[in-house]
């Protein structure tokens, strides 16, 4: 990774950040977690500094930065209520928490993960908070889509994209406005802290907001459907969200009706950045790309108001 | 052999000589040319006798989660399972990746 100007300057800032408050000798283990276009984040020892996306606005990220600090028991934690500025990037700083393995899918908490949506989705949302920005992001990766590619397959994704409901595509807002959502939930959002077992965590305030709770279950909901996802391992996350009282789906019977348009939202999501992302590189998608872009296809034969229908 | 109706696992049963095939999720029953003439000749052999037994329920498997309408084609039918050998699935494919990111 090369280092660029915030690159460098946020590692010297969390390695000031995190010899502030260690008071015993510091291991000084440093390291890049992540260099994105919309994210910048270095660790060092047991502190994380993230430079949020280029436009992200101090008057959203201050009142979720704000709302992770009152519910450290869902919510990592972080250090510090304001965001800082760093060349011209909002910088939040964070304790550092252990992730879900990749390595190893037996690991991957989904009872934890759940249970904690579920909470959450019950929290009463804090004043003041804006809406969760799921549907704004699957709009993102459609924009993109377009701008890039209108060629097989990206055809079959737009065909879904066109079918769903205007708030999935954010050109109308949602109409829940009160529940509290996390917005982007997948299994590099979840961190044990503290460290190395601690509970686990949800990470990631950018897109938490109120909204449509569905959205936070439907990227689970996704992969079940394009068959990425066990029957097994869907189950043991359903219900534990279900036991936990989380109320974006009936407590028994057949929760697709409320998924269904969510689950949708993200596979296109989902499809339209791996495509993108093929075509940047110049290659054919893999085979868990094209079963996601398999799924949009099927989508133009089962309209969303059929939602809740079971395959014959 | 996969249930050309719901693509869950099929299992072979023997009646009364003949071999057939049973889908362990929709138990729709799977017949090789021949086979309905066979068991239709053991009928009539039978006559009046005792009525042949029916091929075992459908195994209880824990309840299927169900699924959208457009969800991949191996759901409903107990395709999964860790055995491995059906179409090539495994458990939670894509996992080190698209599992963790947005």
């Amino acid at each position: 990774m090369t280092a660029h100007p915030l690159l460098t300057e946020l590692t010297l800032r969390a390695r000031t950040e995190a010899h502030s408050h260690k008071q015993s000798a510091c291991p000084c283990g440093a390291a890049t977690l992540a260099d994105r276009p919309d994210a910048t984040v270095v660790r060092h020892a047991d502190t994380v500094a993230k430079a949020h996306a280029p436009d992200t606005a101090p008057a959203e990220l201050t009142p979720r930065l704000a709302t992770a600090a009152h519910l450290p028991g869902i919510l990592l934690p972080p250090l510090g209520r304001t965001p800082v500025d760093l060349h011209g990037r909002l910088v939040t700083f964070w304790p550092y928490g252990e992730p879900v393995d990749p390595e190893n899918p037996d690991s991957a908490p989904w009872e934890a993960a759940a249970t904690l949506l579920a909470r959450l989705h019950r929290t009463p949302a804090p004043p003041g908070l804006p809406p969760m920005r799921g549907p704004a992001k699957a709009a993102l990766a459609v924009a993109r889509l377009l701008a890039a590619t209108r060629q097989r397959p990206a055809t079959h994704v737009l065909r879904a994209w066109r079918t769903l409901p205007a708030w999935a595509r954010a050109e109308t807002p949602m109409s829940d406005t009160t529940t509290l959502c996390h917005g982007d939930l997948h299994l590099g959002q979840l961190v044990r802290h503290p460290v190395p077992d601690g509970p686990w965590h949800l990470i990631d305030v950018d897109d938490l907001g109120v909204g449509e709770p569905a959205w936070d279950l439907a990227r689970p909901a996704a992969w079940y459907a394009c068959g990425l996802l066990s029957p097994d391992d869907w189950s043991r996350f359903l219900g534990a969200y279900r036991a936990a009282g989380g109320p974006a789906v009936p407590a028994d019977g057949d929760p697709w009706p409320a998924l269904d348009v969510a689950a949708r939202a993200l596979t296109v999501q989902t499809a339209a950045r791996a495509i993108v992302k093929a075509a940047e590189a110049d290659r054919a998608l893999d085979d868990v790309e094209q079963a996601v872009v398999d799924a949009c296809d099927r989508m133009g034969s089962a309209p969303p108001q059929l939602a809740g229908g079971f395959a014959k | 052999m996969q249930c050309p109706k719901c693509h869950a696992p099929m299992h072979t049963y023997n009646r009364n000589g003949v071999q057939i095939e049973q889908c362990s999720g929709c138990r729709g029953i799977f017949l090789d040319y021949g086979e309905l003439e066979s068991l239709t000749r053991m009928e009539s052999q039978w006559g009046g006798g005792p009525a042949v037994p029916p091929p075992p329920a459908a195994p209880q498997y824990p309840a299927a989660p169900g699924g959208p309408a457009w969800g991949a084609p191996q759901h409903g039918g107990g395709h999964y399972g860790g055995h491995g050998g059906h179409g090539g699935h495994h458990r939670n494919r894509g996992f080190g990746h698209m599992l963790f990111s947005s």
